[in-house]
């Protein structure tokens, strides 16, 4: 991204640009740029597939809020009893058939 | 007519006339292709990127499903460190912030870094980086990397052991000043894979080499032996940010895979970092002070377009400050910061940011 103040830079790029993280699905269109190094069409593609969802709904909070609780892969707001950290990354890994390197550990 | 307000490429506001305000666009975009050796923009896009500025919005964004991965050099430091980082200074611990930006922020990726942000000096506290990579990869669920640069400076005297090849050229030395870049480059291939490799043993999912080449083309060399290494041993996710818009030949006669190293633009720079095996690449385009900002954002979008169409790897782009057609100051102001984002992504076609 490049360096600046976080409201200047970070916060400014989020709005402007970002997928969303854990809001949408920004997390699991990374993963998959970072395992399979895939282009932004086809990993925005290759999740929306797993998800079972339109590739206009992969950075819609209305849809992915819910849909996140449902497939318990991790919540943007603190809901007591959802899947947290390291937790939530094993049910990704399932569901997106991809490999987390942290969960070798467990 | 009517005053078009954008900024000059420190920052300042400026005013432009529509007409000059599309040969501020179309000046830049000839910049790239004179220097860059890439091809213009098409005029749909000089079209679209004079809307972008003579909208009177106080910020901009990029069309509902054009969204992309955000990837963040620098680490969380931008919150608990000092100036240098352009950090605000929050009494915050790096692991604290980490989840600032996954859940307040909502980064799709985040990192971990030292504050000094360099390879070397992490070396000898490398239990203490990795401890921090660990607590994160428990509690976070966005892909966690741990980032720093070569900093291929901190391996020539006074800082390092090396006979500093700034000294030598001076004094025409040229090959002295050549064998010290080569012992340099192997030193710090030595502490990236050092630290990379305790990283891949906690389950880092990624690791950045940032500013890659700020020294030149020995510099570059270094990281990209370095990722071939990893990207055949390791499981991690390899991520090469530049430094600047072209290589540097600072050794001047250094290869990779029989492709010369020295003068290559971003669209060549991909291309021998695909070929080491890295995951995402991360091109810099430079930002000129004394430019507008449409001059800036125009040439910058030009040169990432073509890298972009040519790479087979996401290409997250630069896009801070200094670089991207963004201006060189530290608290960048979010109406061209953000004009400056969708332009990269609508027409610059990368993956992330």
């Amino acid at each position: 991204m490049g360096t600046g103040d976080p409201y200047g830079m970070s916060i400014s790029h989020a709005l402007a640009s970002g997928m969303g993280g854990i809001r949408t699905t920004g997390d699991l269109v990374a993963r998959m740029q970072l395992r399979k190094k895939m282009r932004l069409p086809q990993a925005k593609q290759y999740v929306a597939d797993k998800l079972k969802v339109g590739l206009d709904d992969l950075a819609d909070s209305t849809v992915m809020r819910g849909l996140r609780q449902e497939l318990d892969i991790g919540v943007i707001t603190a809901v007591p009893g959802a899947r947290k950290g390291i937790e939530a990354k094993r049910n990704i890994a399932e569901l997106l058939d991809v490999e987390v390197p942290c969960l070798k550990r467990l | 007519m009517s005053k078009i307000r954008t900024r000059m490429g420190d920052g300042y506001v400026t005013e432009l006339t529509l007409q000059e305000l599309r040969d501020d666009l179309v000046a830049g975009s000839a910049d790239a292709v004179k220097r860059g050796k890439v091809p213009p923009l098409e005029e749909n896009e000089v079209d679209w990127l004079a809307d972008l500025f003579a909208n009177p919005s106080r910020i901009m964004g990029v069309d509902p499903g054009r969204e992309v991965v955000l990837t963040k050099d620098g680490s969380v430091n931008t919150l608990y460190s000092a100036q240098l980082s352009s950090g605000v200074g929050l009494p915050l611990s790096r692991e604290q912030c980490f989840r600032v930006f996954e859940r307040a922020f909502c980064f799709d990726t985040m990192e971990i870094g030292h504050p000094d942000y360099s390879y070397k000096p992490v070396k000898p506290i490398v239990a203490l980086e990795a401890t921090g990579v660990e607590q994160a990869l428990l509690t976070a669920i966005i892909p966690v990397f741990y980032g720093a640069m070569p900093n291929f400076g901190l391996y020539a005297q006074p800082d390092g052991p090396f006979p500093n090849p700034a000294d030598l050229l001076p004094r025409g030395e040229v090959e002295a000043a050549r064998e010290a870049q080569m012992a340099m480059a192997g030193a710090c291939k030595a502490d990236m894979l050092y630290v990379s490799r305790i990283m891949a043993e906690v389950g880092a999912d990624g690791i950045n080499f940032d500013t890659t080449a700020s020294t030149g083309d020995a510099e570059f060399l270094a990281v990209l032996e370095t990722v071939e290494e990893l990207a055949a041993t390791t499981d991690l996710a390899i991520e090469v940010g530049m430094a600047a818009e072209f290589v540097l030949g600072f050794h001047g006669q250094l290869e990779y895979r029989g492709k010369r190293l020295a003068g290559m633009w971003p669209h060549q720079q991909v291309k021998v970092v695909e070929e080491a095996g890295a995951h995402l690449f991360g091109p810099v385009v430079n930002t000129n002070s004394r430019r507008s900002v449409p001059w800036n954002v125009a040439r910058a979008v030009t040169i990432v377009k073509e890298c972009s169409r040519v790479a087979t790897i996401p290409i997250h782009a630069n896009v801070g400050m200094g670089v991207g057609g963004v201006p060189m100051f530290e608290v960048p102001p979010a109406d061209v910061l953000t004009r400056a984002s969708a332009a990269m992504v609508m027409i610059g076609r990368v993956d992330g940011l």
